[in-house]
């Protein structure tokens, strides 16, 4: 399966400087010495002592923190005012030694450099977000069943609440029409209506919303027999513009943090359905389409009789 | 209904839950006669599985009699006595059509959290962690048992639950570990750990014709068992004897034909290296301490075969990368897919090829579960195997 979303760009500067962070920190709090000689202080206790504490745990922190987390925008933040630390050390360690100041001017302009990387994910991972962005998301997965099944499962839109998350209901309106209806947090519904703008038997499907309708959405999935009896490869890639204001606001929070998780659950319980006849539920998730449990499960025991 | 529950990091408690109910229409309840506590508990117990959650129940190696059905449950009725499979797989997927239930496509809800860890998901099973489906386990009075219209393997005959119920993972996963050897006439095969999957690799091999079978391990009851029960022709305590330089001597300089490694992540050793892994694995910078894989490795004869079935989690450090390369190892591994093996597997026992049940050292009752699983991990009062009654 893959899958790509538009703030793929943030997410692959976030993995990078968590990883930076990350041999830079084992490095300060594994050789304090070491680092300390490379930047022109001495290798003192005191020069160690600081390495360690005031650099290293904190680089470790902020790589543990900017690569693990789902929304590292706070993270990476942090990371830019422990730039600010490192240039002032640097600047304390260039007043007391100049004539090593080379190597601490060359150690100045690498953070200066880190810093402006920095700045630039930070700002690109807490700015705008969903709101203003189009979000965009693909992902594939193969269906063990033959591609005119496959088709017609999909094509039959009143099936897609079944396996998509935020769906609810889509209604057909005839002539190539269909009203859908999400739901988003708070009880909030959402509705559009949406036309299907191209249709190849077996091959292809695509939609978009109509003129005028709440979300501005276009979406397309492609089927094509996967090789050697393997089933079905189903493509599918969609882009939704979610309108300005608070209506905007709780639409991207349909999607949730990650909505190319999202569509790829979708997808897999597609395949669910297809392959076992229904949705398939555990004890930690047993209401099924409901994405935001798959982060925040209930603990591995049958629900009480009353729920 | 009571069940055992995973409460914290050294930590089960048997409490009072909710009954289980059927979900999906090809599900059954099955109340448990008889259930294990398995060695991979343990890396649950303590807590080198991420996404436990409290109140979890554990358990995936159970059986008992069906007391309902869903719709879509036709080959089985209430009362029926049946053992159930630990990997949950639905039977309709690429991989269980080629018989790789272990790795079933459809049966991990949570699908999407194992693959940040793994890549791909494996299947979901029955009380092993949220990434792995967060699925009810089976140390419980009643189980829900999904796909159940593929899994359970119905017990027809009245023979005791002692000598079936393994049929649920150990003794199909120790002779997975022996099959994937690929064992020709005159094969040497040495097993590391000689735990309850441990002797049952050692008897997989010697049913699938090895010539001999070196049991590795560091107490002395555990290599006993090897020997006198699972029929090891040698045993080497590692805890005397660098094991490196005991095969070399037992398969006059070749090394063994086939390794297998049933220790996994929570491996034990007397070297520098060992207290390594110890410190990364406690930091959580690692999670393994593979000191048995990477011993196969070395001792494997250039060309043969290095079998895994120790259970691991995620990354190991310095896997000798150059010997596995260099000299043309196999590398073969997976959790059992066990489907496959549990109708061989019960004609042997029925034919008195093999009576699993000599593993057994505990039996408890399910309210002493706790008991059980410290008197497990610290193998006090030479316990091999707890099976725990509800």
């Amino acid at each position: 399966m893959d899958r790509r979303t538009s703030d793929g760009r943030t997410r692959r500067g976030a993995t990078g400087l968590a990883l930076f962070s990350l041999g830079l920190g084992s490095a300060q709090v594994g050789a304090p010495g070491a680092v300390a000689q490379l930047v022109g202080a001495d290798d003192s206790p005191t020069s160690r002592l600081v390495t360690r504490w005031a650099c290293g745990v904190r680089e470790l922190a902020a790589g543990l923190g900017v690569g693990s987390s789902s929304a590292p925008g706070p993270w990476l933040w942090a990371r830019v005012a422990g730039d600010v630390v490192d240039l002032a050390l640097l600047g304390t360690v260039a007043a007391r030694h100049p004539a090593r100041r080379t190597r601490t001017l060359a150690a100045a302009a690498a953070v200066l450099g880190v810093a402006a990387a920095d700045v630039a994910t930070a700002r690109r991972a807490t700015g705008g977000g969903l709101r203003s962005d189009e979000l965009s998301v693909q992902a594939a997965i193969t269906v063990n069943r033959p591609v005119g099944e496959v088709f017609d499962y999909w094509h039959d839109l009143t099936n897609l609440p079944r396996f998509m998350a935020h769906l609810e209901d889509v209604t057909l309106l005839g002539s190539d029409r269909s009203r859908w209806t999400a739901k988003a947090p708070a009880g909030v519904e959402v509705t559009w209506e949406a036309e299907i703008t191209a249709h190849t038997a077996e091959e292809l499907i695509a939609w978009r919303s109509v003129e005028g309708s709440a979300v501005a959405t276009t979406g397309r999935v492609r089927f094509q027999p996967a090789p050697g009896d393997r089933g079905t490869e189903v493509h599918v890639a969609i882009e939704y513009r979610p309108p300005a204001g608070r209506l905007g606001s709780t639409v991207a929070k349909m999607f949730g943090e990650s909505p190319d998780q999202q569509i790829h659950d979708d997808l897999r319980r597609f395949k669910q359905v297809l392959e076992t006849g229904e949705v398939v539920l555990s004890d930690g998730s047993p209401e099924g389409t409901t994405a935001s449990r798959q982060l925040r499960q209930r603990p591995a025991q049958p629900l009480s009789p009353s729920s | 209904m009571r069940a055992n529950c995973w409460t914290g990091r050294n930590s089960v408690e048997v409490l009072d839950v909710p009954d289980p109910r059927i979900l999906n229409s090809r599900d059954a309840i099955v109340k448990v006669t008889s259930t294990a506590i398995c060695g991979s508990d343990l890396h649950l117990y303590d807590g080198y599985v991420p996404t436990m959650r409290k109140g979890d129940i554990l358990g995936h190696e159970f059986m008992g009699e069906v007391v309902e059905t869903g719709s879509g449950v036709p080959n089985l009725s209430v009362g029926d006595r049946v053992v159930v499979p630990f990997p949950i797989a639905c039977g309709a997927c690429n991989a269980c059509e080629r018989g790789l239930t272990s790795v079933c496509e459809n049966s991990n809800p949570n699908a999407g959290i194992a693959e940040k860890f793994m890549g791909h998901s494996p299947c979901g099973i029955f009380g092993y962690s949220h990434m792995l489906g967060g699925y009810a386990g089976g140390q419980a009075e009643y189980v829900r048992v999904p796909f159940a219209d593929i899994g359970p393997l119905k017990i027809t005959s009245d023979i005791p639950d002692e000598k079936v119920l393994f049929l649920s993972d150990i003794l199909p996963t120790g002779y997975m570990g022996a099959e994937m050897c690929d064992i020709s006439p005159g094969d040497v095969v040495a097993v590391w750990g000689a735990g309850p999957v441990g002797q049952f690799a050692i008897a997989g091999a010697r049913l699938l014709g090895a010539e001999r079978v070196i049991a590795i391990d560091r107490f002395p009851e555990r290599l006993d068992m090897a020997a006198s029960k699972a029929g090891a022709t040698d045993v080497v305590n590692y805890a005397e004897t660098p094991v490196l330089e005991a095969l070399q001597e037992l398969t006059g300089g070749r090394g063994p034909d086939a390794c297998i490694d049933a220790v996994g992540l929570e491996g034990h050793a007397a070297s520098a290296l060992y207290a390594y892994d110890r410190v990364k694995q406690a930091a959580r910078l690692e999670t393994e301490r593979p000191t048995a894989l990477r011993e196969a490795i070395l001792a494997c004869r250039s060309g043969g075969v290095v079998s895994v079935i120790g259970v691991y989690g995620g990354l190991m450090d310095k896997f000798p990368i150059g010997a596995f390369m260099n000299r043309s190892l196999i590398l073969r591994t997976g959790q059992a897919h066990v489907h496959r093996y549990m109708e061989p597997l019960l004609a042997r026992i029925e034919q008195g090829d093999l009576d699993p049940s000599f593993v057994i050292t505990h039996r408890m009752a399910l309210d002493e579960a706790p008991q059980g699983y410290e008197m497990f991990k610290n193998k006090q009062d030479e316990c091999i195997k707890v099976v725990l009654t509800p």
